[in-house]
């Protein structure tokens, strides 16, 4: 009993954690098979997140600190954008000016604001996403098994959380099913033949920044405001980056990468119920060692488990219209 | 073009001088604070309330300076040290290197550091003894913990924290025989402070495994714990400032480390001259730790928990009961 317990926990604690890194990864997907490299996903969910948390403190409203958040994004994916569309910039080093800048832009206006040593005022909860309680989760709790996998597992999240898995299927379906998916996908492949079908490249490579800011944009103000109560100097720690390992481990694919996302979330969820505990034969296991095991897992699961990387063609290649 | 040149450095000591003959008459202290800025709600802010507690009692104004960035720690001691201030008061074991470094530059120049110790002849060293005022608040938690479970949430697995956990342990213990402890930290790098995301999910799995109070050394990233003690309708223990005012109701008391009052005396000391350099260590007999009772927690501890509690406290200033602690707690890291 206490394993079925333990295991449930483990994946409520793993679909939590998995949220953000989601949004964020679908956000990178959507702008890598449109042929742009956006490792600034860490600079635009920590701003997303100062953005939600400030707009949330001030107005009390968690909607428009959501609406704040995206629309930092949207900016900071636009400027993105700018640089490795039109003025054809290395999207690496531009992807990292996001990061550095925001890293320390959005601290100061903390300080500059709220005087609170770069971190925003402890957001209430009327002014957060708070967990759902979904219908019938109360009913149905007796109900062997199924009853607690609806009621402790699938309820009891915030918007966000449930808006991240939603979110998995409506891109794979954009991207997959509709004349503007085909167009973004073939501008990430091979913009010359796109451009040559009288479609504007730099149109299509500008929505995909836009989609990818949003989502980035959503996955910021979940970390401040619905799994966070309020902004932290990096508090992203490192998600973005997780993220961008998650979309190219799930091979710039939806539904891999929601995997890949759920493995990492899974094993960070496992690295934190392992601390302190005593395995037979083993002893109890050092701390040092399971913070470790996220990231030998990504270097094993990259090295060994992959397969052949088929990167989108023309990603991080600037098109040049008159080559 | 020479002339003028002369006219200028004339004129500018002309400006400059008589300010620094006014000023040599007066005790100039300055402070560095820990990056985090001033008003971080718990450790600068602390010490920036002892500096200016300071100034109100002597008239005496302090300058302070706020790095952003570990680099910026020995550029500003330089600078300061430069200027000739009578004391310069670092906060923070980050210091260390930095304040070994520039104090052999300027063996003239006081220096005292609060969280590190530095052997210098020109430097005050004062560390805390958190192991006392977590046995305090273990206490606090086995008493008050109606499950028999209670959990610490560390921050960066370092000797400083570890210390801070085994008082704690040793403290609900002494209260109570049949406790389970479970224990988390959040990394084993510096952005452990920054990480309340973690810090709440570790939080919130350990509430769901039973745990209804939870003692957090973590910083920052412990406002995470405090949170999620709040959405769990459970209990958080504070650090180093008194944090119970951040969800009243659900912060059970917080563990006090007057860093305000290190650097208060320090001021003072230098200023009236009696300040000595070596090492000093704040416990529980000094005032340099201890648990925070407001208006926010006094519907939680009864009048018969505090009873027992004052009753350990005079034990260990007694020295009748001797708090455990652990090896290089304030080096460097």
């Amino acid at each position: 009993m206490e394993f079925l317990t333990d295991i449930v926990l483990l994946t409520d604690s793993t679909l939590r954690i998995a949220a953000p890194l989601i949004l964020a990864a679908l956000a990178g997907l959507c702008a890598e098979r449109a042929g742009i490299v956006d490792i600034g996903l860490e600079g635009k969910m920590l701003g997303a997140a100062f953005a939600a948390a400030s707009a949330a403190a001030i107005t009390a409203s968690a909607w428009a600190g959501l609406a704040a958040g995206i629309l930092f994004s949207v900016a900071l994916a636009l400027l993105h954008g700018y640089v490795s569309i039109n003025q054809r910039g290395n999207q690496i080093v531009s992807g990292m000016a996001i990061n550095i800048m925001v890293a320390g832009l959005a601290p100061l206006l903390a300080i500059a604001w709220f005087s609170r040593g770069g971190q925003t005022p402890f957001l209430d909860s009327s002014m957060r996403f708070t967990e759902i309680t979904l219908p019938f989760a109360d009913v149905l709790q007796d109900v062997p098994f199924l009853g607690a996998i609806y009621s402790d597992l699938i309820s009891g999240h915030n918007l966000l959380t449930y808006v991240a898995f939603a979110a998995v299927p409506v891109v794979a379906w954009v991207l997959y099913k509709t004349r503007f998916g085909l167009r973004l996908r073939a501008v990430g492949e091979n913009p010359e033949a796109v451009d040559t079908a009288g479609i504007s490249v730099t149109l299509l490579r500008y929505q995909a920044m836009i989609i990818a800011g949003i989502l980035c944009g959503i996955s910021g103000s979940a970390l401040s405001t619905a799994l966070g109560a309020g902004f932290i100097r990096d508090m992203s720690a490192g998600k973005g980056f997780l993220a961008l390992a998650a979309m190219i481990f799930g091979k710039w694919k939806p539904v891999p990468t929601l995997l890949a996302c759920l493995l990492f979330a899974f094993v960070d969820a496992l690295q934190g119920r392992l601390q302190g505990v005593s395995l037979p034969l083993i002893g109890e296991i050092p701390v040092q060692f399971t913070i470790m095991l996220p990231y030998v897992l990504t270097v094993i699961i990259l090295a060994g488990f992959v397969g052949k990387m088929e990167a989108p063609k023309a990603s991080g290649i600037p098109y040049e219209k008159d080559r | 073009m020479k002339f003028s040149f002369f006219r200028m450095l004339a004129f500018a000591a002309l400006v400059i001088l008589p300010a620094s003959f006014a000023s040599a008459q007066n005790f100039r202290p300055v402070l560095l604070y820990d990056i985090g800025g001033k008003f971080d709600k718990s450790f600068n802010e602390a010490a920036f309330r002892g500096a200016e507690q300071f100034a109100r009692e002597t008239g005496i104004e302090f300058r302070d300076f706020e790095p952003n960035s570990e680099t910026q720690y020995e550029q500003a001691l330089k600078r300061f040290a430069r200027r000739r201030a009578d004391l310069i008061v670092a906060v923070g074991v980050g210091y260390s290197v930095a304040v070994r470094n520039v104090a052999e530059q300027f063996p003239n120049v006081k220096f005292t550091v609060i969280d590190a110790v530095i052997d210098l002849p020109n430097v005050q060293s004062v560390t805390f003894k958190e192991n006392e005022g977590s046995f305090l608040v273990g206490m606090i938690a086995g008493l008050a913990s109606e499950s028999g479970k209670i959990g610490f949430i560390g921050g960066m697995d370092i000797p400083l924290i570890r210390r801070f956990q085994v008082g704690y342990e040793q403290g609900a213990n002494y209260v109570r025989g049949d406790l389970e402890f479970i224990e988390n930290y959040v990394g084993t790098t510096p952005s452990a402070w920054n990480d309340p995301i973690k810090a709440a999910e570790m939080a919130k799995s350990q509430y769901a495994r039973g745990v209804d109070i939870i003692f957090s050394a973590a910083g920052p990233s412990g406002l995470g714990v405090i949170n999620a003690a709040k959405d769990n309708g459970a209990l958080a223990i504070g650090v180093d400032s008194n944090q119970n005012h951040v969800q009243p109701g659900f912060v059970l008391t917080s563990m006090l480390k007057r860093v305000d009052l290190a650097v208060q005396q320090a001021m003072l000391s230098a200023h009236g001259g009696t300040w000595a350099p070596g090492h000093q260590v704040l416990g529980l007999p000094e005032g340099g730790v201890d648990y925070a009772m407001d208006e926010h927690n006094a519907a939680l501890i009864s009048e018969e928990m505090r009873t027992q509690i004052e009753a350990a406290r005079a034990k260990i200033v007694s020295g009748e009961i001797v708090v455990a602690d652990v090896d290089g707690g304030n080096d460097g890291h």
